[in-house]
């Protein structure tokens, strides 16, 4: 049994948290796991992405290889596409359709979710419209770890613990922005 | 113990605690920079000490200082900081190391925040030193202890090589039990007085050791050989990282080929002698330059076995290595891919952020340098760097750490007007002050621009050394006159002011010093953000 996800998006919005979550849930699930992220200059608003790999048995790679991936997670429209060539055949998309513009040549965001569609297996979250709902735009990453949460084997129980742990430091009100942000993407992409 | 989630970067730092560190020294530099990070977190907790330092050479010679004294001293740098500490490096195997001194140095093979891929296992072979090479967390964090253990029985440094991707990803480590400290035990002046006198002796010395670390290194329980009996005819020679790629891509397969692990330099003779005699080929996967391959080709190849790695081909020679280039070396079919995306994806290169004073700094001197034909910006490390990319397209050189200012003056020496350079106030602390007094000695017909943002921007928001007011009085005493000395505040409201002062000390043939400070955007949030939490 094992899960090798892609998580994609753009610096700063907040796809470590997502790994946090995940990467604590599964050491406290008993999984084996690695989680290869990137700092550094590429961190400036720039394209960042994380390999994260889940499994019951050994990982060995820190990279997921090419064609092998079972799920790409992203924060950004885009940022999704950039990483199909490490999707399996039978691997899913799961994006946001909110696009993060900081460049000037930005392709037309139809254009883009056209291309998404046609991976065959993406489930598209409108995770602006859904953090907003959940009380702050920040919250599209926990929105977007929802979306993603049925499909990864780990129990919802154990991603709320850890949601709970990273966002206490920051007052209760946060906290309860995250885990109504993480329910809002969890029944989005269960209705899709 | 508990077993905990770590980045490398976290299980050496660990490591270093557990293994009895006294003082850890470093200087940030990515992807080495959260093995300090993580020090200073636990700093309180620890009763060790750890600090950032100006630059890497005084970081290596205050680690030095501790095991002078007896006690054990971890020094971290990225790559191309050993180059800055090769001095202290390469004369401190001479020595007669007391206290376990660990020097980390992490690599950043396909340059993802570096301006080349340098090997630093060729440092270690150059000062004739032992090097062990982890392939993942527990390893990091067991190799980090047991390389005090070398240093302490071999009295030498011990380089501990890291790869960006084992530095920068998490995993599960189980840590052990926390040894003590050592008590004081002064080094002898003798071995430490480095005079041709007793230079001689101690290089001997440490030639006399090579063919014990042979053996050591032949005896390190984190090599591993494991022969296949039926099939003969390729081998595998692996290290670091690589190892873990060689493991993905094989474990598909029935039959494992023959696999030789090597983390331990100098080379573990025996066991790659082993390995040779049972394969007709060999295929050596290791990240970075090909070390391993290069040793065991020499000049003329190994008759009658073919090796195979990056020196032929099989591999790529740049860049960093992934499970997909394996197989292919392998020679394994690729796994059906997905058809690439029919638009173009345009890139996202990373950028200064919104608000950030750099920009402002840059719209400024390029409004001033559009009016001569022959400008040249001199640039450094740091975010101003990206001060090289669209829209601002400003800089044009980036060397290494401090190069602005040398290059700038000479430049200027070359007859280039106007001779500008470009340095972040943490750089020209690292790099800067020693160029600078180069120029001011002959009165460079050059303008330096240093770009004060309060802080070590690109890796992080680390403490910098020389800002405001302490950096207004280095300048000063360097002797750069004050007249020529200009403060200025890059924000959007002021670009016209800005632009006419930077005009007026291109105007005067002679060095002027442009103190551009506005704090970073990132550190004015974080600040707000830590008094909004109290």
């Amino acid at each position: 049994m094992k899960q090798d996800i892609i998580l994609a998006g753009v610096g700063g919005q907040g796809i470590l948290s997502i790994a946090y979550v995940i990467d604590n849930a599964a050491l406290k699930a008993g999984l084996n796991f690695k989680q290869a992220e990137v700092h550094g200059m590429a961190q400036r608003g720039g394209a960042v992405q994380s390999h994260l790999r889940l499994s019951d048995e050994p990982v060995f790679s820190e990279l997921i290889p090419r064609s092998s991936a079972d799920m790409i997670l992203s924060v950004e429209p885009l940022e999704a596409l950039r990483y199909t060539d490490y999707l399996a055949p039978e691997g899913i998309v799961v994006t946001s359709r909110t696009p993060f513009v900081n460049i000037p040549d930005y392709p037309e965001l139809d254009e883009v979710l056209e291309e998404l569609r046609s991976l065959g297996n993406a489930v598209i979250i409108d995770s602006e419209a859904l953090a907003k709902e959940a009380g702050s735009v920040r919250a599209q990453n926990m929105v977007m770890l929802g979306a993603a949460s049925d499909s990864l084997f780990l129990s919802q129980d154990l991603l709320l613990e850890f949601i709970r742990e990273l966002f206490d430091p920051k007052g209760d009100k946060i906290v309860e922005t995250n885990l109504l942000a993480f329910e809002l993407g969890r029944k989005a992409a269960a209705s899709e | 113990m508990k077993s905990e989630v770590l980045l490398g970067d976290e299980a050496v730092a660990l490591g270093a605690i557990h293994a009895g560190l006294s003082g850890a020294y470093s200087y940030p530099g990515t992807p080495a920079s959260e093995i300090m990070e993580y020090l200073r977190r636990v700093l309180n907790e620890g009763g060790f000490k750890a600090a950032w330092c100006i630059n890497e050479k005084v970081a290596y010679e205050e680690a030095l200082g501790v095991s002078f004294a007896g006690k054990r001293a971890l020094v971290s740098m990225k790559h191309v900081g050993l180059n800055v500490a090769a001095d202290p490096f390469m004369n401190s195997a001479l020595t007669r190391i007391g206290g376990g001194l660990v020097v980390v140095v992490a690599d950043d093979p396909g340059m993802h925040s570096s301006q080349n891929e340098q090997d630093s296992r060729f440092y270690a072979q150059y000062a004739r030193i032992m090097c062990l090479e982890p392939a993942d967390h527990q390893e990091a964090y067991d190799m980090t202890r047991a390389a005090f253990d070398i240093s302490e029985q071999w009295n030498i440094p011990v380089m501990l090589r890291l790869v960006t991707r084992l530095s920068h990803s998490r995993s599960r480590v189980q840590p052990r039990e926390t040894r003590a400290q050592n008590q004081m035990k002064y080094g002898e002046p003798r071995d430490w007085t480095l005079l041709p006198v007793n230079a001689r002796r101690r290089f001997s010395r440490l030639m006399e050791k090579q063919d014990e670390f042979v053996k050591a290194s032949e005896e390190s329980e984190f090599n591993s050989l494991d022969l296949n009996a039926d099939d003969r005819s390729l081998g595998i020679i692996a290290s670091g990282i690589a190892y873990n790629y060689v493991r993905e891509i094989i474990g598909e397969s029935k039959a494992s080929p023959s696999l030789l692990k090597i983390a331990c330099y100098p080379l573990p003779l025996r066991q790659i002698t082993t390995f040779f005699d049972h394969v007709d080929s060999v295929l050596v996967v290791e990240e970075g330059y090909p070390f391993i391959e290069g040793q065991l080709k020499g000049l003329f190849g190994i008759q009658e076995k073919t090796v195979h790695g990056k020196l032929d081909g099989s591999l790529p020679i740049t860049g960093e290595l992934q499970p997909h280039l394996v197989r292919k070396a392998l020679k394994l079919d690729a796994l059906p891919q997905k058809e690439a995306p029919g638009i173009t994806l345009a890139g996202r290169p990373p950028q200064l952020c919104q608000g950030c004073p750099h920009a402002d700094t840059f719209r400024a001197l390029n409004q001033v340098l559009e009016s001569y034909a022959q400008a040249n910006v001199f640039s450094d490390i740091g975010c101003y760097t990206l001060g090289a990319l669209p829209p601002y397209s400003a800089v044009d050189t980036c060397v290494c750490m401090g190069a602005s200012i040398s290059m700038a003056k000479g430049g200027a020496d070359a007859g280039i007007y106007p001779s500008v350079g470009v340095i972040g106030d943490s750089t020209f602390a690292h790099s800067g002050l020693t160029p600078l007094l180069d120029a001011v000695l002959v009165d460079s017909n050059m303008v330096l621009v240093i770009v004060d943002n309060a802080t070590v921007a690109m890796t992080g928001g680390q403490p910098t050394a020389l800002s405001g007011d302490r950096l207004y009085q280095a300048v000063v005493g360097l002797g750069v006159p004050e007249v020529h000395i200009r403060i200025i505040t890059p924000l959007p409201k002021n670009l016209a002011a800005n632009a006419q002062i930077i005009t007026e000390e291109i105007e005067y043939h002679g060095l002027s010093v442009i103190i551009s400070s506005r704090e970073c955007v990132q550190e004015t949030r974080k600040r707000a953000k830590q008094e909004r939490q109290g």
